[in-house]
């Protein structure tokens, strides 16, 4: 029974899912709104929890398994969400608390990242497909959040017919693997596991599941309309906390069953993070709209962490769960200050952020940081998120592809830049007017400029990462 | 803390007191303020540099200072000076403290102005203290990305393709940098520490492919022909104080950059290139001077001397013996503070005129005696005048380029001293046309004299320029021995 607590931060967050679903029963005839206020401190809670040490072990004969580093993943994400809910703050109260939808934002919200707990903790195929159909199909529910929106209700079919595909892949890839070893465990396909046609086809169609949730090109058609539908804590949830959760759950996958076929997915790995990286920075180039901008961007950013994976060593995952960890805090300064000023003007275009360091300067300042850290420019951050993921890859002679890489950097330099351009050189006639953020809000973006300042320079970090990864 | 490390917290305290502060009086007191303490700093160390050495201190760097930063990759904050660095940081101080009260009329945005004028400076003397190659790219970075804020928002003319043109450029230069900056990490057993990676010679075929790639990504900061293009574009549209620093400091990081890490890190593959790379720096040398005949923009004009002058650096550092070096970093210091005046010098006419067009200029000496005087002395310094600092620059250059008995060397070296001709054209034709002759427009007669800050900052960096051109040896018994070492180090591994 001890073992059980192994568990222990998946059941606490179930708990706080349970309660929340009674809550609005509880509340009838009172204000709603409280329920962003429970719902954001249980989960702060939780994640002060999630801190406490955990021993490692496995359960249920191997399907869950958990070790220090998969437990630090977990707090990884904990505190990316803790962030999102706080810049979510007014969105939820003042939009959905009059309507009686307050409570199923952070229902669904806590289901999937329930779900991407299982899918990092997975030790078999079928804890890891449960996983991620747990972590794909609430997110459905929230790109739909806004039905009476047009755009909203569209991008949650979208989303829903590509999820639902690209699992149907992933899992026929599954059980083709199975079909050859005998096995669902990671562990003994690591041992049955023998180069063949099939296996080839299995372990592509399964990797093609998570490029799907992580967007890599070309898994990536679904990304700049759902993004552009869904409402921005959900866009930002879905590019940020989504997609950590799935590199994460790929890397640890290909780590723990990929030593006897890195011929296979290698070259797979390869040619997805060069394709990603130019698409995604390509179609950047020209987006006007902040949320398809960024979208794009984070597709590009994804390209980039590749090359962690693709080294496959100590160093190469450390500096995976290094750069996903700074991206987590460095893309929600963007999307935070994206939501805010949509939310508080509807503004989403680039051109109405023209002039807005000269109304808001504070905004315009944790905007040019979160820009400047996805760019990858010092001292922020983003530099050495980057740095290291490209003294990974040149570790093993992937010069060409660093070669790319850093071409692809100075691309995306010119976008980032480009919203620099609109926030600092350029005036407006009808500018964002001066306002104010709630506390929360507020909060939640100062907790990202901590992040983007404090997590480069302050190496002690970095060395608590790649100590983890000593047990995978 | 250590006294190197002082010259990059000062500037950084500077930047976070300015944060609080709300009045642009204030603002550019505290600016000046941090900076002179900066230049005092830096005197103070040159000072004490001279000391150590006449003790018979003999170690390659001194005040070395040695920080395990991430462990795991071995990367590490090594700061340390040689004669070399003291003479780029003395002239960093000196352009930036001009440049501070060049810029005391600024109104729009002052103290964002002053961050961003002192974050670059960080990044500058950040560069030319670092002895680990992650270090002095991180500060390299730190210095180039605030142009695009300074020229962007305070800029004139194209501003915005002009600071998006020399961003990415250099940028996408540092970004190959970065790359070669790998490669040469992994090639000398996984160190960034220059000292280590000089004592340890990286395979010839690595050499060979990482050498051109470190060469011509610091190449493009200091202009590199066919890499110059964004030069002129950025000096002509980018503030006076950031004109000056920028053609006066930033591009040196790049030739500093070029010489240490390229050239001394790889010296076999330096041998190897060093035709070519001559022969690029020539082409530099003539096009520059050419293209600066044929400007009337007075920045332009600047932008395409500096071209020149930049390629000579390259030049006497391609020569490889020890007067074409000297000549080399004496060409830095030497080019860095005359572009500086004429900058300065640019924006004080510009503000008072504006126009920048020589052919609708005249007569100026008569009008504004102490700008079209001191426009006089640093144009004939850059034309090479003996007495002042161009001369004994340009002079070792080309003894020591000569000096190589390659034909090819020396074909181009008499191609390279042809150019000094055609600098004095376009120098003298400027002086002519702008300052001379009569006075073409009536409003010019109204024109305000030079004020305290301007005289102030054109006359900071005057002096020394005079001071190299009289007295050279106190500046080469600063870098002779530190050159001595690197030429020892490559004559013995360069064959």
């Amino acid at each position: 029974m001890n073992n059980y607590l192994l568990m222990r931060d998946e059941f606490v967050l179930l708990g706080i899912i349970l309660l929340l679903l009674i809550a609005e029963i509880l509340l009838i005839g009172k204000n709603r709104k409280i329920v962003a206020g429970i719902a954001t401190g249980l989960f702060i809670v939780h994640t002060v929890i999630g801190f406490l040490p955990l021993p490692e072990g496995t359960l249920f004969g191997g399907s869950f398994r958990t070790t220090h580093l998969l437990h630090q993943m977990k707090n990884i994400m904990n505190v990316g969400v803790v962030i999102l809910l706080l810049q979510t703050w007014t969105w939820a109260r003042e939009e959905w608390s009059g309507r009686g939808r307050i409570s199923e934002f952070y229902f669904l919200i806590f289901s999937t990242l329930l779900g991407m707990y299982y899918m990092v903790s997975s030790g078999d195929f079928l804890m890891f497909f449960l996983g991620l159909e747990l972590a794909s199909l609430p997110i459905a529910g929230l790109v739909a959040y806004d039905l009476t929106k047009m755009r909203s209700a569209e991008a949650g079919a979208k989303f829903i017919l590509m999820a639902g595909v690209s699992s149907a892949v992933s899992v026929f890839g599954i059980s083709l693997i199975y079909g050859i070893t005998g096995s669902l465990y990671f562990s003994e396909i690591a041992q049955n596991f023998h180069v063949s046609g099939l296996g080839t086809i299995g372990l592509l169609f399964f990797m093609s599941g998570l490029a799907f949730k992580i967007s890599l090109v070309p898994f990536h058609f679904w990304t700049p309309d759902v993004y552009e539908g869904a409402p921005v804590p959900v866009t930002s949830y879905l590019s940020v906390i989504s997609k950590a959760a799935a590199v994460f759950a790929l890397a640890i996958i290909l780590f723990l069953i990929g030593r006897e076929f890195v011929s296979i997915w290698k070259p797979a790995i390869y040619w997805m993070a060069v394709m990603t990286m130019t698409v995604g920075n390509l179609f950047a180039l020209r987006q006007k709209n902040m949320k398809r901008f960024l979208a794009f961007s984070s597709v590009a950013q994804a390209g980039f962490i590749l090359l962690g994976i693709l080294s496959f060593d100590k160093v190469g995952l450390s500096a995976v769960v290094y750069f996903a960890a700074i991206y987590i805090f460095s893309n929600l300064a963007t999307f935070g200050v994206v939501q805010v000023i949509s939310l508080k003007t509807g503004k989403e275009q680039m051109d109405d952020y023209n002039g807005l360091y000269r109304t808001n300067p504070k905004l315009a300042l944790v905007m040019l940081l979160g820009l400047f850290s996805l760019a990858g420019i010092p001292p922020v951050a983003g530099f050495f998120g980057k740095f290291f993921l490209f003294m990974s890859a040149a570790a093993h002679g992937y010069y060409w592809l660093v070669i790319i890489s850093v071409i692809n950097v100075t691309i995306s330099l010119y976008y980032y830049l480009l919203v620099v351009r609109a926030m600092f050189l350029r005036k407006s006639d009808t500018p964002i007017e001066p306002f104010q953020a709630e506390i929360p809000v507020k909060i939640g973006l100062a907790l990202t400029v901590v992040g983007i300042l404090a997590l480069g320079l302050y190496s002690p970090f970095y060395d608590f990462i790649l100590q983890l990864t000593t047990n995978i | 803390m250590d006294i190197l490390s002082l010259l990059v917290a000062v500037p950084v305290l500077t930047v976070l007191v300015l944060f609080f502060i709300n009045d642009n009086q204030l603002v550019r007191i505290i600016s000046a303020l941090g900076i002179g303490i900066e230049t005092l700093l830096t005197l103070f160390i040159t000072k004490s540099y001279l000391a150590e050495r006449q003790a018979g201190n003999a170690a390659e760097f001194l005040f070395t200072r040695d920080t395990v930063w991430f462990e795991p990759m071995n990367i590490h904050y090594f700061v340390g000076v040689d004669g070399i660095s003291v003479a780029m940081l003395l002239l960093t101080a000196i352009v930036l403290l001009a440049g501070v009260f060049i810029s005391w009329n600024i109104e729009d945005l002052t103290k964002e102005f002053y961050i961003s004028l002192i974050v670059l400076g960080t990044g500058v003397f950040g560069f030319f203290i670092a002895l680990d190659l992650f270090t002095m790219f991180l500060f390299y970075e730190v210095a180039v990305i605030p142009m695009y804020l300074l020229i962007g928002i305070w800029g004139t003319g194209p501003k915005e393709y002009a600071a998006m043109k020399l961003t990415l450029m250099l940028m996408g230069a540092s970004a190959i940098l970065l790359v070669a900056i790998l490669g040469i990490y992994y090639y000398s057993g996984m160190t960034f520490n220059m000292q280590e990676i000089a004592q340890m010679q990286m395979p010839i075929h690595a050499q060979r492919f990482f050498f051109p790639l470190a060469f011509v990504g610091f190449g493009v900061l200091g202009a590199l022909f066919p890499f110059h293009t964004w030069s002129p574009d950025g000096h002509a549209s980018a503030p006076t104080a950031v004109s000056m620093l920028h053609a006066g400091v930033l591009m040196k990081l790049g030739t500093y950059g070029a010489f240490r890490v390229a050239m001394y890190l790889m010296p076999q593959a330096a041998h190897e290139y060093s035709t070519f790379f001559m022969g690029v720096a020539a082409i530099g040398v003539i096009y520059g001077a050419f293209g600066a005949i044929r400007q009337t923009d007075l920045k332009y004009i600047n932008a395409y001397s500096s071209v020149s002058h930049l390629g000579l650096i390259f030049f006497g550092m391609m020569a490889l013996n020890k007067i074409g070096y000297t000549g080399a970093v004496l060409q830095m210091i030497s080019h860095g503070l005359m572009t500086a005046v004429f900058f300065a010098l640019i924006g004080m006419l510009y503000s008072r005129t504006h126009t920048r067009d020589v052919t609708k200029m005249g007569g100026l000496l008569k009008i504004l005696p102490f700008i079209a005087v001191v426009y006089v002395i640093i144009g004939m310094a850059s034309l090479g005048l003996p007495g002042l600092s161009g001369f004994v620059a340009e002079m070792n250059i080309f003894v020591g380029a000569f000096q190589n008995p390659d034909f090819i060397h020396r074909a181009f070296s008499v191609l390279a001293v042809s150019a000094i001709v055609v600098t004095a054209v376009y120098i003298l034709r400027v002086v002519g046309m702008m300052l001379m002759g009569p006075v073409k427009n009536d409003e010019f007669y109204k024109l305000p004299k030079a004020v305290w800050y301007e005289r102030v900052g054109a006359l900071l960096v005057l002096l020394p320029v005079i001071a190299i051109g009289v007295a050279p040896m106190w500046l080469t018994t600063l870098i002779q021995d530190s050159l001595g070492n690197i030429v020892e180090h490559l004559a013995a591994y360069g064959h």
